[in-house]
């Protein structure tokens, strides 16, 4: 393992015979058992991924909320402690430097959950804005495991397994617990459109949970059904949906960036600019009309014109259908154009459609 | 330990070539392959008539995560192709010995003689 490194539940993840790939830097688990039983888990029951590759920045001091409101694309100000918001850092061209979870701890106190594929990056772009700001910023990374408990029996399972209650734990919250006299800190939240919790703590407090919840049945989960789960709910993946080549506006993410708002943020202006004059392609849902499975990478195409790619696509865990997110050019992104997707050497033919993948299956 | 059964030939891609009769075979892919794979959920397969060529490409098995291209490990014309599968790509995983793919009729059943037996293909998976 050259320089691979690992994460503290790592001898768990080799007792329980995962299969581990690289990702991020890390030596990960992508599946335990099938990806199909783990997603199934996570949509139907309780299961829980090792999320302790993610990057946690902590920024403090007097100008924190200014701050934080000048680097994020969501809104900073409206938030209360305990109170959590996703969104976007954007570069000044407004292409994205990552997506991340800003936790507020209190108005001189904000906590930063980033991608682990991005915490280097992050971390130097997070200090290189600090200019003119009264705020210090610690990268805590390595300080803090996580695990994801995620599904709908969840509330209930934590409840019997660890005896903690999460009943009152609003949507996108969090608060501070103890747990065998370790401190935690836990938030409703996730990346698989199930109900769930993620939970924060010291290296050894979370081997311990893990295990606990191992013994108490909640399905361990691998990296293959945390991507397949999240592109149902149609959530967005670092490196497909957004890059730093594309802009939160080309991927769909409008929602989540305060652009109509006085607050001014870095790369607001390039968006304003896109919007007006030059937004030429957008992230869209897509649907083959045959059973084939649009990956990751395959071009689209309408006629003999070759008009985007595919961002992200599976033959769908929970729907059964060949659905993917893909980046089409103008107009084609258009609901209902016929398109065809290149597999292998056959064009097969498909639509675009909308993105609310998981409402349909039931 | 992945199961090779005796009396099949294999190919270096993970394919077996059962033999029906003198140039009649099913073609399908090894316990091996499908644990490596994973979940099956998708076979790509060319349509009777159809011709294969050794060593050349003529479907793909796709599991949930990614998509592998099947190699032809002999030539022949496609007699039949297994409709099952499209219904239950699981069976790839459950029984790959029993989950055939193609029958095809051999253009050369001295073709056989490059693919491996039990014995090679067990060195060639534990290497």
């Amino acid at each position: 393992m050259e320089n691979l490194k690992v994460t503290p539940l790592y001898e768990e993840h080799l007792k329980l015979n995962a299969k581990m790939v690289d990702f991020a830097g890390f030596h990960m688990p992508i599946s335990y058992t099938s990806i199909k039983d783990e997603h199934e888990a996570i949509r139907n029951n309780v299961g829980m991924f090792d999320v302790s590759h993610m990057g946690e920045i902590l920024v403090i001091g007097k100008d924190s909320e200014k701050y934080i409101e000048f680097i994020f694309t969501n809104k900073v100000n409206e938030l209360k402690n305990g109170e959590i918001n996703y969104g976007m850092m954007l570069n000044k061209n407004g292409t994205v430097v990552d997506d991340l979870l800003v936790y507020k701890i209190s108005d001189e106190s904000f906590l930063l959950v980033v991608n682990a594929s991005n915490i280097a990056k992050d971390y130097t772009h997070i200090v290189e804005q600090t200019n003119g700001f009264d705020v210090l910023v610690k990268n805590m990374s390595e300080d803090y495991a996580e695990i994801a408990v995620q599904g709908p029996k969840t509330e209930v399972k934590i409840k019997e397994a660890l005896d903690i209650d999460l009943s009152d734990l609003k949507f996108f919250n969090f608060k501070e617990y103890t747990f065998n006299d370790h401190d935690l800190i836990i938030s409703r939240t996730g990346y698989t459109g199930e109900d769930g919790f993620e939970i924060y703590g010291d290296h050894s407090i979370i081997v311990e949970i893990w295990k606990i919840l191992v013994d108490n049945n909640v399905t361990p989960c691998g990296l293959g059904s945390r991507d397949t789960l999240r592109f149902e709910a149609n959530l967005p993946l670092y490196g497909h949906e957004i890059s730093d080549e594309i802009t939160p506006i080309e991927a769909g993410l409008k929602y989540f960036v305060k652009i109509d708002s006085e607050v001014d943020f870095l790369g607001k202006d390039a968006l304003l600019d896109q919007i007006e004059n030059s937004l030429t392609r957008r992230v869209v849902g897509l649907e083959l009309n045959k059973q084939a499975i649009p990956r990751e990478g395959y071009k689209v195409f309408k006629n003999d014109k070759e008009i985007g790619y595919i961002t992200t696509g599976y033959l769908s865990i929970s729907t059964g259908k060949p659905i993917a997110l893909a980046m089409i050019n103008r107009p084609f992104t258009k609901k209902g154009t016929e398109v065809s997707v290149q597999i292998r050497n056959k064009m097969i033919p498909g639509f675009i459609r909308n993105k609310k993948f998981l409402k349909e299956t039931k | 330990m992945s199961k090779i059964l005796e009396g099949l030939y294999y190919s270096n891609d993970h394919e077996w070539v059962k033999v029906l009769e003198d140039d009649v075979v099913l073609i399908g892919i090894t316990d091996f392959a499908q644990s490596e794979l994973g979940d099956v959920v998708f076979v790509d397969l060319p349509e009777e008539g159809d011709e294969l060529v050794q060593g050349e490409e003529f479907g793909a098995v796709e599991s949930v995560k990614a998509a592998s291209d099947l190699l032809a490990p002999v030539s022949g014309e496609i007699i039949e192709v297994n409709e099952d599968l499209v219904g239950e790509p699981e069976k790839v995983n459950q029984e790959p010995y029993e989950a055939w793919f193609l029958k095809v009729k051999l253009n050369d059943p001295k073709e056989l003689d490059k693919l491996l037996d039990h014995k090679a293909y067990k060195e060639e998976i534990s290497e």
